[in-house]
């Protein structure tokens, strides 16, 4: 038993949680497509049992000693070019793996009633477990290459669920002659525009291999980079390049058009994981990857990531404000809110860190519940559309009080996760590593400040016009359903998730703060 | 004019009260208790007979006994002491949570359990019958306690808290009747204005935590009033925006323009929130960070003094040309607020505190009794009441014991408090402010019998035939009625001065002027200004005209114009601030967006796939071939059969894009 426990803890445990899901799918191509039933079960099942692990590993973490790799392993991989299967967690990643593999979890058990055209939960099923083992993946390689195989191993699961079960209007385009489908023209942009970035990113993992002594290796590069092995114009070269990878995925402002397109495209489920994952690797990169061995760079960088990250608020907030479409709305949120997780990780202090930490659970929680149920209503409803809805809490009570809740989390509630992400960021951005240009993180934050009221505006505003009021005349009479029990099982717990990190941020910050003070002292001194 | 003064020493203060034992101890009790109430009435309180009220009222009543008791263990022996528990590290930063018990949180304690228990009995006839009747109650329970949590904050992130979902309680309630676009916008309105100030809070918050390195308020005060360098630094810049956040909540001009429109809720919310008690958080925040203000950031007091002021000036005019009969309270709220500021701005903490005590009683009076001519006569509007007071005794007795009070007639509760503040003004040597606050009293008698007459004096002009509404409704207002009058008592100077003493009793002293004896001067300017408000409106609407057409006595145009528009100021919010934000900035960000980047991206795209085209034709037997029929063959499994290419074209675009996109890629790496 013991042994078994110690195999788990060298590395077997987050191995299980990373691959589980893809092997599950490669075993569920094997199920005939009618057996629908079993599919789901059998899918359901793995992502249970993962999550479990996922949960045995944060009971094996060691939360005083959370500034360290743990529960992780080295082994030999390409040997020819020096990368390893190197894995491991430490206090920043544990949450951001939890989330990864619990909001699996919901999206499958939502994706057991409610799959757009041509449902097929075959396929459906087994690109969330690829896709999972991607999320998991990122969340837990310490291995450039690792990182990189896993980063791109989300690219094509949610490349095909956006073009596949995605939004079929024909519309026209800014650029094109032709008409094109909604879904084919977004999923393009997505897969083009993140690769695009990558392609870049892993240039900037080569330039620090050969430039560092031949590793790949993070916790190694970390090393190096904190003792200054990597400066002068390639560093500022490499830092920019993988800038440019992570802050696609972010979206940050002004790389983030893929982004309202891809959501509002996608299917339900590929929206929230998109959301509530998918946004998160960039700003992760960030934490993991660019600021620790690159630290000089970052603070070189941090007041241009500052000043576009408070851009991305202001600009994300204004152009919800002008959307009739109620996923497009709640997409462009997420440039605003990201907005807010760069913003603290600009700062490079322990609290804007650890602002953008439990930002991007919040996020994860709050916005992935908000493009559940924005994208149960457009299935309800057949339109996204504002301007026709209207007196939602009428028709669909239960899904209106749950949009009413989860848009007072979206816009910062205190008391509701999405607070501390907000406010700490602020807090982080008002004073930021000394040395750094403190009018533009005061700037930043200020207009951040003023991102919050923003915020609140199209939130309500979004409130109003589609919750509140009498429902229109088209809706009278019309069979409506209400959210059922798999939506109701799939939403309910990231209510409570929700409430409990608002009202107890320990929850976050008792795995992050540790790590997030080593990672600034050794990176920063600070 | 002869004043006595004695100066309250820190050391003095502090040495009189106990740590409050047990109940002190448990005091979160009542803090918790309506949060869980509010749950057990969203999963079980339809099903009850009550339909939910019981467990409100239960609570509310809970909230009232724990409350009496530490009021009287503060009146005895004096309790003050804090209790903190931890719910997270950021950085060096300790985030807590806690409880404060002392003088000045047991007076809202107080305050809060009284009105709230004599509101929630009354709102159980009153809005019987109503719709989302269960909602209400829970939204109703919430706020008491999210109330709760912003009186007994010993941090000031807890208190930010407690200020943001006291916000989300009162949208929540103005919008109840949101079926209507104006109840919801009114609603949106109240929140949208409060977080504008909080922005100000926020940062004020943010500035003072990292000057001193921690959030606990205690902590804050001592390092401002110990002459420590860091605070002074900021002292100026953080009190003033905190002030803006005070600004917001306690409705001060200009951002007083949610509080009117607030009157949309159902009027017991009007009294408990809008009148009693969430308004008046601001005037809390003003006096839990007094030795903060009063020390090193006594520039930033002189600001609060002049908004305070402006507004009580302000607001007072507004009410005199209403119809509608709670936007009359509704600007009084705004007007007396302005007297609760103001009283802080010339540094009489006692004196602010003083008359949000005495106006949360006499204000929910009024706000009550407002809702039981409502009640029967189903309008707001004045002009189509009347003759009310022989339909309606109780209410109007007990509305009149109201008028009475806040007009500051003595010896009835306003009376005191409003002078106090006077004196205050008068003692510090602001001669102008003076006459400005007496001129207030002068309006607020005035408006507040015009009120009277018209609703409860002349002809009934209205339909149907009101009667007095139920025990249930007005047994609070007799209550209410006994506080309006007597609640003034127990700040009398050179008689007896226990409210002082009350509210003082806290960690942080006060040092402060108490006057000993009256100040004849400022007590017969305000009393004569009264009597004069009163007897003027009588004149106007009795003796030489009717209530039906006395305004037409007094519609100066363009003043009544100016006022009736209430000084353009919302107008000029939504031409200038709201409409180019949401239409004119909203809408070229959205077309930037789509226009300028979308396009960029989408020309990127075609060049992309013309450069494809040339590669692709050239290698077309290729290994880059290959691969895209690879990535094809893939997506065939997969989309079975729906295709997720169509046509062939398309496929082919794809692979020209691809192309492209993969040379213009190791173009630019080559240049890198």
């Amino acid at each position: 038993m013991t042994s078994i426990l110690e195999t788990f803890s060298n590395g077997l445990g987050i191995s299980l949680v990373v691959f589980l899901p893809l092997v599950s799918a490669v075993f569920i191509l094997f199920i005939p497509k009618k057996q629908e039933f079993l599919i789901k079960i059998a899918t359901l099942g793995s992502s249970l049992v993962t999550f479990g692990l996922s949960l045995i590993v944060a009971y094996q973490f060691d939360y005083d000693n959370a500034h360290m790799f743990q529960l992780g392993n080295k082994l030999t991989w390409i040997e020819s070019i020096n990368s390893n299967y190197e894995i491991g967690i430490d206090g920043i990643s544990l949450p951001l793996l939890l989330l990864s593999t619990f909001i699996s979890v919901l999206a499958i058990i939502y994706s057991f009633e409610h799959l757009p055209e041509p449902v097929n939960p075959k396929g459906m099923m087994s690109l969330i477990l690829i896709l999972e083992t991607g999320m998991n993946g990122t969340f837990v390689a310490l291995d450039l290459i690792l990182f990189f195989v896993f980063f791109e191993l989300v690219l094509l699961p949610m490349y095909f669920m956006i073009g596949i079960w995605g939004d079929r209007t024909v519309r026209s385009v800014a650029g094109f002659k032709n008409q094109i489908e909604t879904r084919l023209y977004a999923s393009i942009k997505f897969f083009v525009f993140t690769l695009f970035g990558s392609a870049f990113m892993l240039l900037g993992f080569l330039g620090l291999y050969f430039r560092g002594s031949k590793t790949f290796s993070i916790p190694e590069l970390i090393e190096l980079g904190t003792s200054g092995a990597f400066t002068g114009t390639f560093a500022t070269l490499v830092f920019a390049v993988l800038f440019l990878g992570f802050a696609v995925k972010v979206p940050m402002w002004p790389l983030h058009t893929w982004l309202p397109d891809a959501h509002t495209a996608a299917p339900t489920v590929g929206s929230v994981l998109l959301a509530a994952i998918l946004l998160k690797l960039g700003s992760y990169g960030f934490v993991r990857i660019a600021l620790p061995i690159l630290p000089e760079q970052a603070k070189a960088w941090a007041p241009a990531i500052a000043i576009l990250a408070a851009i991305g608020i202001i600009y994300g907030s204004l152009a919800c404000l002008a959307q009739t479409d109620l996923k497009r709305l709640i997409a462009f949120s997420s440039v605003g809110h990201m907005g807010f997780v760069m913003l603290g990780i600009s700062s490079l202090t322990s609290i804007g860190i650890n602002a953008a930490m439990i930002g991007m659970v919040a996020h994860g929680i709050i916005t992935g519940l908000l493009f559940f149920i924005s994208g149960s209503m457009a299935h309800t409803y057949h339109t996204r559309d504002m301007d026709r809805l209207g007196g939602n809490m009428k028709l669909l009570p239960k899904t209106g009080a749950l949009l009413g809740f989860t848009a007072m989390a979206s816009l910062g509630l205190p008391g509701l996760a999405g607070f501390w992400g907000e406010f700490m960021a602020l807090l982080g951005a008002y004073n930021p590593l000394p040395g750094l240009n403190i009018t533009v993180f005061r700037t930043s934050m200020v207009a951040g400040a003023i991102g919050t009221v923003l915020t609140a505006g199209y939130l309500l505003w979004m409130l109003q016009r589609v919750n509140l009021g009498e429902p229109k005349e088209e809706w009278i009479g019309q069979d409506l359903h209400d959210a059922d029990n798999y939506e109701l099982a799939a939403w309910i717990p990231l209510v409570i998730l929700t409430v409990l990190i608002g009202i107890f941020p320990k929850l976050i910050f008792g795995s992050t703060n540790d790590a997030v003070i080593s990672l600034v002292t050794k990176a920063f001194g600070g | 004019m002869v004043v006595n003064y004695n100066i309250n020493l820190l050391a003095e203060a502090k040495a009189s009260y106990t740590d409050g034992g047990i109940f002190a101890e448990f005091a979160w009790i009542i803090v918790v208790l309506p949060f869980l109430a509010a749950l057990l009435i969203t999963f079980f309180g339809k099903n009850l007979p009550l339909k939910g009220a019981e467990i409100a009222l239960g609570s509310v009543f809970f909230i009232f006994l724990y409350s009496c008791i530490l009021f009287y263990l503060n009146i005895t022996k004096g309790v003050a002491s804090e209790f903190f528990v931890n719910v997270g590290s950021i950085g060096s930063f300790q985030i807590e949570f806690g409880w404060v018990v002392d003088g000045l949180s047991i007076m809202m304690y107080f305050v809060v359990g009284t009105v709230s228990l004599l509101v929630f009995i009354y709102a159980i006839n009153y809005m019987e019958g109503e719709i989302r009747y269960t909602f209400f109650f829970t939204s109703l329970t919430l706020f008491a306690g999210s109330m709760l949590v912003l009186v007994s904050a010993p941090t000031l992130l807890q208190l930010l808290i407690g200020w943001e979902l006291v916000g989300v309680c009162s949208y929540l309630l103005i919008g109840h009747y949101w079926e209507e676009k104006e109840n919801s916008s009114a609603a949106m309105k109240a929140f949208i204005t409060n977080k504008v100030a909080d922005v100000g809070l926020m940062i004020g918050i943010i500035i003072l935590a990292l000057t001193t390195g921690t959030l606990r308020i205690s902590e804050i005060l001592y390092q401002a009033t110990h002459d420590y360098e860091a605070i002074k630094s900021v002292a100026y810049i953080a009190g003033i925006l905190i002030f803006i956040g005070a600004m917001g909540k306690s409705a001060q001009f200009p951002l007083h323009v949610w509080l009117p429109d607030a009157m949309a809720g159902p009027t017991p919310v009007s009294a408990l929130m809008h009148a009693a008690t969430m308004v008046t958080a601001g005037v809390y925040l003003l006096g839990r960070l007094f030795p903060f203000y009063q020390g090193i950031a006594h520039e930033a007091l002189d600001v609060v003094l002049i908004f305070g002021v402006i507004t009580l000036f302000s607001a007072g005019l507004i009410a005199i040309v209403q119809d509608d009969l709670k936007k009359v309270l509704a600007y009084s709220t705004v007007s007396q607020l302005g007297y609760m500021v103001t009283a802080m701005g010339s540094g009489a903490y006692t004196a602010g505190l003083f008359h949000l005590w005495t106006h949360a009683f006499f204000k929910a009076l009024l706000f009550l009794g407002a809702g039981s001519v409502i009640h029967a006569v189903h309008t707001n509007n004045m002009s189509e009441m009347g003759g009310l007071r022989k339909e309606m005794p109780r209410t109007f007795m007990t509305f009149i014991i109201g008028t009475v009070a806040l007009a500051g007639l003595p010896p009835l509760a306003g009376f005191f408090s409003k002078d106090e503040i006077l004196a205050s003004l008068n003692h510090e040597g602001h001669n102008f402010f003076f006459i400005i606050a007496v001129a207030g009293a002068f309006i607020t008698a005035f408006y507040m019998t015009r009120a009277v007459l018209l609703t409860f004096y002349g002809e009934y002009r209205g339909h149907g035939h009101p009667h007095e509404s139920d025990s249930m409704m007005t047994t609070p207002l007799m209550v209410l009625a006994f506080f309006a009058a007597v609640a003034g008592w127990v700040n009398i100077p050179g008689i007896y001065t226990g409210f002082t003493k009350w509210v003082t009793t806290r960690k942080n002293g006060i040092i402060e002027h108490h006057p000993e004896s009256f100040d004849y001067f400022a007590l017969f300017s305000g009393l004569f200004a009264g009597l004069a408000g009163i007897g003027l409106a009588y004149y106007i609407y009795q003796v030489i005209s009717n209530p039906e057409n006395g305004d037409e006595k007094i519609k100066f145009q363009p003043v009544w114009r100016v006022l009736e528009n209430k000084y353009y100021l919302d107008d000029f919010y939504f031409k200038y601030i709201v409409d180019p934000i949401k239409i004119t900035f909203a809408k070229s960000v959205d077309k930037f967006n789509t226009e300028i980047l979308d396009r960029f991206i989408n020309n990127f795209g075609n060049v992309a796939s013309f450069l494809g085209r040339i590669v692709y034709d050239k290698l077309d037997q290729g290994g880059i071939d290959k691969a895209l029929n690879l990535t094809s063959t893939g997506t065939d499994t997969l989309g079975s059969k729906v295709k997720l290419i169509q046509t062939g074209k398309t496929q082919q675009y794809i692979m020209y894009f691809l192309t492209g996109v993969i040379v213009i890629s190791v173009l630019v790496l080559l240049v890198l």
